[in-house]
């Protein structure tokens, strides 16, 4: 018998709240199946199963909040005899060991956090709420315990909505008189708990991780080009943004520069073999989350678009995998268009380099013989652990990152 | 298609790239993206639902014409009526 634990989900989600099982006591489970899917401040992530067995039993009801590292159910493996409980937690290059909670588990010594009646309310008896509208919910500010559930006995968007629309169109009633009706505030509770859990994780980075930083400004007009000629070649479904091939060269620099990749865990720098890059998506007003496409050195640029549009609908739809939170190896912030022109970002624990790219934009550049051209240009800034690098190691990557970037069409 | 229905069929699409925004009221005039901090690939996963919707197809060249409601609308009856 197994123990199935919570993941980690990155620095800053120490806990969650269970949802809702997806696997039943005697289901078979393989290796990525989705178990269950859990509510964070940065909404629900799916998490996924690590190894083979069937599910003997769960050790978490719907609506109890728990830590990072609490048992959640319990796998029978094959040649099992049921006597000794081993813990099951991802693999060692999946998950940062310092986000794990110790492993050592007696037989039966569930670690459950027992769950507080006020802050679970979102499930009322067993009536279950959809992520997508306990999501929506939440960002109109509206009870869940006050919605009446639908024919299934399920709270969906439906519902949510409806309850929503009746509300506005109370408020609009009132407000008829006015020019302008004010916009729907967002409500200050789920984004006062993002923006504490991300300013705690960040606090902690800022005054523990001795952060450096060295940055380039980087000539993009090779890129734009190119990207201009594929692009009118292709279908609307197969164009590329320049996030794909930039994802791709800063994953290809990295494998030259191997102490920006990795964590820095119990004391000691621990570069990664494989280079999970997570990409810094907004949510919105309502924070950020940084979810990994995995493996980012060794897809094709075609590959990197798909699972970048993949991981975005998926942070929008609310079914980010546990996975993609736990392990990228490094992160990537990338301002966009219409944005600023740099930014210096803060390392996320326990990874120790984190890459922000400015947005693409026309400045004078200095070509040869000295005369001066408009070109398209980025600036890029690492922010790295001088712990496990220093300055000549960022250098020597954005030297590197600047000489993929001139030939895109070799990436 | 009347420009009703065009309205209809963009929000529509909109709100399926971004469900987080459902229900939220669009300011035609306003581009999407300082209405509702719509990135780089929000934009692109639209314009592929409008584009599925309408089957005009839609060069990268013309997507600054369809950053607000009123551009989308404006474009795609241009290119529908095209399309004849």
């Amino acid at each position: 018998m197994t123990a199935f634990r919570m993941p980690s989900l990155g620095a800053d989600m120490d806990k969650a709240t269970l949802v809702e099982w997806l696997k039943q006591p005697g289901e078979a489970i393989k290796r990525g199946d989705i178990i269950a899917v859990v509510e964070t401040v940065k909404g629900a992530i799916e998490i996924e199963a690590f190894e083979e067995g069937v599910l003997d039993r769960h050790a978490v009801t719907p609506g109890e909040s728990v830590l990072v590292g609490t048992t959640l159910a319990f796998i029978r493996n094959e040649n099992d005899e049921g006597t000794s409980t081993k813990a099951v937690v991802p693999p060692e290059d999946i998950t940062p060991a310092i986000n794990r909670k110790p492993e050592t588990e007696k037989s039966g010594a569930i670690e459950m956090i027992s769950s507080n009646a006020s802050r679970t309310a979102h499930v009322v008896g067993e009536r279950k709420v959809s992520p997508v509208a306990r999501k929506r919910a939440a960002e109109a500010g509206v009870d869940i315990a006050r919605i009446s559930s639908g024919e299934d006995g399920i709270i969906g968007l439906a519902q949510v909505n409806a309850f929503i629309e009746t509300g506005e169109a109370e408020q609009k009633e009132r407000t008829l008189t006015q020019d302008a009706p004010p916009k729907t505030e967002k409500p200050s509770l789920n984004l006062d708990v993002m923006r504490k859990a991300i300013g705690d994780a960040m606090t902690k980075s800022k005054r523990e991780v001795p952060h450096y930083y060295v940055a380039s400004t980087i000539n993009c007009t090779a890129l734009k080009s190119w990207l201009e000629v594929q692009n009118a070649k292709r279908t609307v479904t197969e164009r590329l943004l320049y996030v794909a091939p930039l994802i791709k060269a800063v994953a290809r620099a990295l494998k030259e520069t191997p102490n920006l990749n990795g964590f820095f865990t119990e004391g000691a720098f621990h570069p990664s073999t494989r280079i999970h890059v997570g990409v810094a998506a907004s949510l919105r007003g309502e924070g950020l989350i940084a979810p990994a496409i995995h493996d980012t050195d060794e897809l094709g640029v075609d590959d990197c678009m798909k699972g970048l549009r993949d991981l975005v609908t998926r942070v929008r739809t609310g079914r980010i995998r546990g996975s993609e939170l736990s392990n990228p190896t490094v992160t990537i912030s990338i301002l966009g268009e219409d944005t600023a022109d740099s930014v210096t970002p803060v390392i996320y624990p326990p990874q120790v380099a984190i890459i922000g790219c400015g947005a693409i934009v026309q400045r004078p550049w200095v070509v040869a013989e000295g005369a001066v051209e408009p070109r398209q240009v980025m600036t890029v800034t690492v922010a790295a652990d001088h712990r496990a690098s220093d300055g000549r190691t960022a250098a020597r990557f954005l030297r590197t990152l600047d000489k993929l970037l001139q030939a895109p069409e070799a990436l | 298609m009347t420009d009703e229905e065009l309205k209809n069929l963009v929000v529509k699409a909109l709100f399926e790239v971004a469900p987080d925004l459902e229900g939220e009221d669009v300011d035609p005039d306003e581009s999407f993206r300082d209405q509702f901090e719509i990135d780089s690939m929000d934009l692109l996963n639209f314009i592929i639902k409008i584009h599925e919707a309408t089957g005009v197809d839609i060069p990268e060249k013309d997507y600054p014409k369809l950053t607000t409601l009123v551009g989308c609308v404006a474009y795609l009856k241009h290119h529908r009526q095209g399309a004849r």
